[in-house]
């Protein structure tokens, strides 16, 4: 029986104003050749210039991944010809990555397990290559954007825990703002290393590399494809191939691209023209107090609050859905309730109308308010639900709308007290019914009074105050 | 020609109205016959170009090494790989000049791509020594040195990665600077080995070379191996009192001495020195290692060739510059860069490469930046001490142009024409002034001083400089 053995280097364009060496803008243009400047086309002359804004995220995805930091900002030159790389060179990190032996622990089927991280460097995109027949055109939008590299150790065995992993790793950077993550614009991409062993082997076998996934979902069936396609070599007699293979989306199959006889020389060293700088634990704590609180630690914490584990990872999906969820606790709010409300009512409003939870109308102090009023019985649930859609659809506060539709409650004991009597009054045989034992018939009255009350009957009150006067018929 | 003299002289001729535009057209008129016999210009500007500035420098025509982006303006670092390539921005040095109202007369000659102490290699051809057509000018800023000696200009810019300006400057019989690296600004000069490359400075005296250098010096933010500014003029303080400094040099350096030249050269040396002890200056003898001294100039080569390799990836003709054609990207570049380096630039390239490979790199690149350290710490130790390092600038007058190779490990060559790369590893301001002649060729004396201490380097220069010519 052979298993698979999977590590992963995760390619995360971070959100910055502009790219890592140069002022030019950092933002998606989907007109080629539009943010560049002279020095992300490397004309002679040109130095660089480290954008702090790149080092402090990078650093921050480092702290979030349990990763050392080292004492001091360093760059190196990774040294190659090809046609999307401007300089000849790369500007990454060799000597002092900003991130090595981190850790993110993952759930896996109930069960925790820690995925190793080997090392996280900060470093420059390259430019886009676009293949044509017969010729190639070069598009330095990308050239230079910031890119932060996540290299894990082999530790994955299977898709589920890759896909669960990329997630979890996905979310965080989300959380701390680093990137959008957007697999549509190459914000990540994901090169996967995957090997196959026996159990009984102590020692991993050859692996293939297959690079620049773009989506989770073509990660989850090249890990499938490639699993599949080692076994059946391997259970043939044969040896696989090292070599680096590329992903075909349309035909769900990878193809080889080159064979690695022996890993290339990049004759890294050290840039020359980036000063060391110190990373004082002032500038490092500051970052690591930037740090939100991580959803698998909001996760358990909703758990522990009575929250259902499904609603509670719909909540931490995305950092503003869990904020606003954190908002209505810090008001006072039950936690299931709250969860109930936003991850049906509210999420719901937000898919159909394709808007973030920041650019509904309805705040975090409206939904307590309204969870408010159902609570000491001003409205009821189902008139709760009636308020915050209309709270969501026409914008106005749950308090304006409860006043408009004239839903408020009677909880006034005189009030419902004449209104059980008049009904009471006006179906004499019921009561008798009532009182030669059928005593079911309880709900005919309810529905008698309620309606009567035009529906704002408090339900409750109005059954206590029933039971008092049947007594007394 | 009929405008010929330092910054302060042409400075009063055009405050009395002389015009700055008929200066330049005489300087041009006389570099497009004078660059028919010693081919210092690359490009010869047209068109006369002065902004509005109240610097001292406002009309004064100068030129610029052809390694220093020029936008609008032809800049080859003398290769054909460059050689059609026409910058669209310009480094901070020409952007200071030109707002300083400072006129470009031309683009200068250099070894190509820097890479070169002969002024022989440019792709326009070689350089020729103004005192003797026979001999080198020495680079590799050649150009440089030759427009300021010819005396079409009153200054020139240059860069210096080993003693690119203060070998050449010792070789033409002018003055050539080298401020402490990070006082200007590398910004658009054409890398070479980016840790050892300095802006450098030729002019005619230390006061003239003082005022560029004022012009020039500052933080800027596109480079960020800039020093802070400082409150400082150096123009201001080159009369001050300088009895009780105290110089050294180096014995084995001297004692390497063996040729017959040479011989003559270290007597000059020698009396200039005596000269200055009686002038109040003290001078003394130190004890240097030998071994530290015999790797300066492989540590150099090894080094500069390594960051050169690296740093001249960029020219592959797919964004600028001639382009080869070929059936892939990868044979572009393998045709673009077959044609258009000579044979001594890509042996350097091939150097670079073998010495930054991953099982050489330890042994050759890592261990020559630790010999570089550990000559800097001896260095800036005996700086403690000492205001200063004195020493010939060269060994012997400009050597005859043959295709002799001379023999680089030669005693009298390795240690004796090598130390000035001292001033590149430790980043030192470093400046050669003539000191005398041998058989009517200038010689050069070197003073370096201890890093971001440019002031005082001038002001012991100029008082050296003074005391030099007193006597002549």
């Amino acid at each position: 029986m052979y298993k698979a053995v999977i590590g992963l280097e995760v390619h995360c364009e971070l959100k910055t104003k502009s790219k890592m060496f140069s002022p030019s803008l950092n933002e998606y243009n989907p007109s080629p050749n539009q943010n560049i400047s002279v020095i992300d086309l490397a004309f002679p002359g040109i130095l660089p210039l480290p954008n702090k804004e790149a080092i402090r995220k990078a650093i921050k995805l480092s702290l979030a991944l349990n990763c050392e930091v080292p004492n001091e900002v360093m760059f190196d030159r990774k040294n190659y010809y090809y046609a999307d790389l401007p300089k000849g060179y790369q500007l990454t990190q060799m000597t002092k990555p900003f991130g090595k032996n981190g850790y993110l622990d993952i759930n896996v089927q109930d069960k925790i397990k820690r995925v190793t991280i080997h090392q996280l460097h900060l470093e420059e995109d390259s430019a886009s290559l676009d293949h044509h027949d017969g010729y190639s055109l070069i598009d330095y939008n990308r050239a230079g954007i910031p890119l932060v590299e996540i290299v894990t150790d082999p530790v994955f065995n299977n898709e589920n825990e890759v896909i669960e992993f990329l997630e979890n790793l996905r979310s965080i950077i989300k959380y701390c703002d680093i990137s959008d993550a957007s697999s549509d614009k190459g914000e990540l991409r994901v090169d996967v290393n995957i090997s196959m062993m026996k159990e009984t082997d102590t020692e991993l076998g050859i692996r293939a590399e297959i690079k620049n996934i773009n989506s989770f979902n073509s990660v989850k069936e090249t890990i499938l494809y490639e699993i599949k396609r080692q076994r059946e070599i391997l259970e043939g007699g044969g040896k696989v191939k090292q070599e680096t293979r590329r992903w075909v989306d349309e035909e769900k199959v990878t193809v080889g691209m080159r064979e690695k006889i022996e890993a290339v020389d990049y004759k890294y060293y050290v840039e020359p023209n980036i000063p060391v700088v110190k990373l004082d634990n002032e500038f490092i704590n500051e970052i690591k107090e930037s740090i939100p609180v991580l959803p698998q630690e909001r996760l358990q914490k909703y758990i522990s609050l009575g929250v259902m584990v499904k609603d509670a990872k719909t909540l931490v999906k995305t950092k503003e859905v869990s904020d606003y969820f954190e908002e209505t606790l810090r008001l006072g709010a039950d936690a299931k309730e709250a969860s109930n409300w936003i991850t049906t009512r509210i999420l719901g409003f937000m898919n159909t109308k394709n808007k973030t939870i920041n650019e509904i109308y309805t705040t975090p102090q409206m939904l307590v308010s309204l969870i408010n009023m159902i609570k000491s019985s001003k409205i009821s649930t189902q008139q709760g639900k009636e308020v915050l859609e209309l709270s969501l659809t026409e914008e106005k506060t749950p308090e304006e709308i409860v006043k408009e539709k004239g839903m408020e409650q009677i909880s006034d004991d005189n009030v419902i007290r004449e209104l059980v009597n008049k009904v009471l009054d006006e179906n004499k045989a019921q009561v008798d019914t009532y009182k030669g034992g059928k005593t079911n018939i309880v709900g005919f009255f309810v529905g008698q009074i309620l309606k009567a009350s035009g529906g704002k009957a408090n339900p409750s009150t109005t059954n206590k105050i029933l039971m008092e006067e049947l007594e007394k018929r | 020609m009929k405008y010929k003299g330092s910054i302060t002289e042409l400075r009063n001729l055009i405050d009395s109205g002389v015009s700055s535009e008929e200066i330049f057209k005489d300087v041009i008129e006389n570099a497009y016959e004078t660059n028919k016999t010693y081919n210092e210009f690359v490009t010869i500007i047209d068109k006369y170009n002065s902004m509005e500035s109240d610097s001292i420098l406002k009309g004064i025509p100068y030129s610029l090494k052809d390694n220093f982006s020029t936008k609008d303006i032809l800049t080859t670092g003398s290769s054909n790989i460059l050689k059609d390539y026409v910058p669209v921005f310009d480094s901070t040095v020409y952007r200071k000049l030109k707002e300083s109202g400072a006129v470009l007369v031309g683009k200068t000659t250099l070894d190509e791509l820097a890479m070169g102490g002969s002024g022989l290699t440019a792709h326009t051809g070689k350089v020729y020594n103004p005192f003797d057509i026979t001999r080198i000018p020495g680079g590799s800023s050649a150009g440089s040195a030759v427009s300021v000696a010819l005396g079409l200009v009153p200054f020139s810019i240059g860069s210096d990665t080993g003693d690119s300006v203060r070998k050449p400057a010792s070789y033409c019989g002018v003055v050539g600077f080298k401020p402490t690296y990070g006082r200007i600004s590398r910004w658009g000069l054409f890398p070479f080995a980016s840790s050892l490359d300095h802006v450098g400075i030729f002019a005619r005296n230390v006061r003239d070379v003082s005022i560029v250098t004022d012009t020039l010096k500052g933080f800027d933010s596109l480079d960020m191996t800039t020093l802070p500014n400082e409150d400082i003029k150096y123009s201001d303080n080159l009369d001050n009192d300088v009895s009780g400094k105290k110089l050294f040099y180096i014995k084995e350096i001297i004692e390497s001495a063996n040729k017959e030249d040479t011989k003559e050269t270290i007597k000059i040396f020698k009396e200039t020195i005596e000269k200055l002890r009686n002038k109040g200056i003290v001078i003394e003898e130190v004890g240097f290692d030998k071994s530290l001294l015999e790797a300066i100039y492989p540590v150099y080569f090894i080094i500069s060739c390594a960051e050169a390799t690296s740093n001249n990836s960029n020219l592959t003709g797919f964004i600028f510059g001639p382009r080869e054609s070929g059936k892939t990207p990868e044979e572009v570049m393998k045709n673009t860069r077959t044609k258009g380096f000579t044979e001594m630039i890509k042996r350097r390239f091939v150097i670079g490469s073998y010495i930054l490979q991953r099982e050489n790199q330890e042994k050759l690149f890592l261990n020559a930046k630790r010999v570089r350290r550990m000559i800097v710490e001896k260095i800036n130790e005996l700086f403690k001490e000492y205001d200063g390092l004195i020493l010939p600038a060269s060994g012997g007058v400009a050597p005859k142009i043959t295709n002799e190779e001379v023999d680089k490990l030669d005693d009298n060559f390795l240690i004796l024409e090598n130390h000035l790369c001292i001033g590149n590893f430790g980043g030192y301001p470093s400046i050669t002034l003539p000191m005398g002649y041998v058989e009517n060729m200038p010689v050069g004396i070197n003073l370096t001083c201890a890093a971001k201490e440019d002031g005082v380097c001038l002001n012991i220069a100029k008082f050296i400089d003074d005391n030099i010519k007193e006597v002549k």
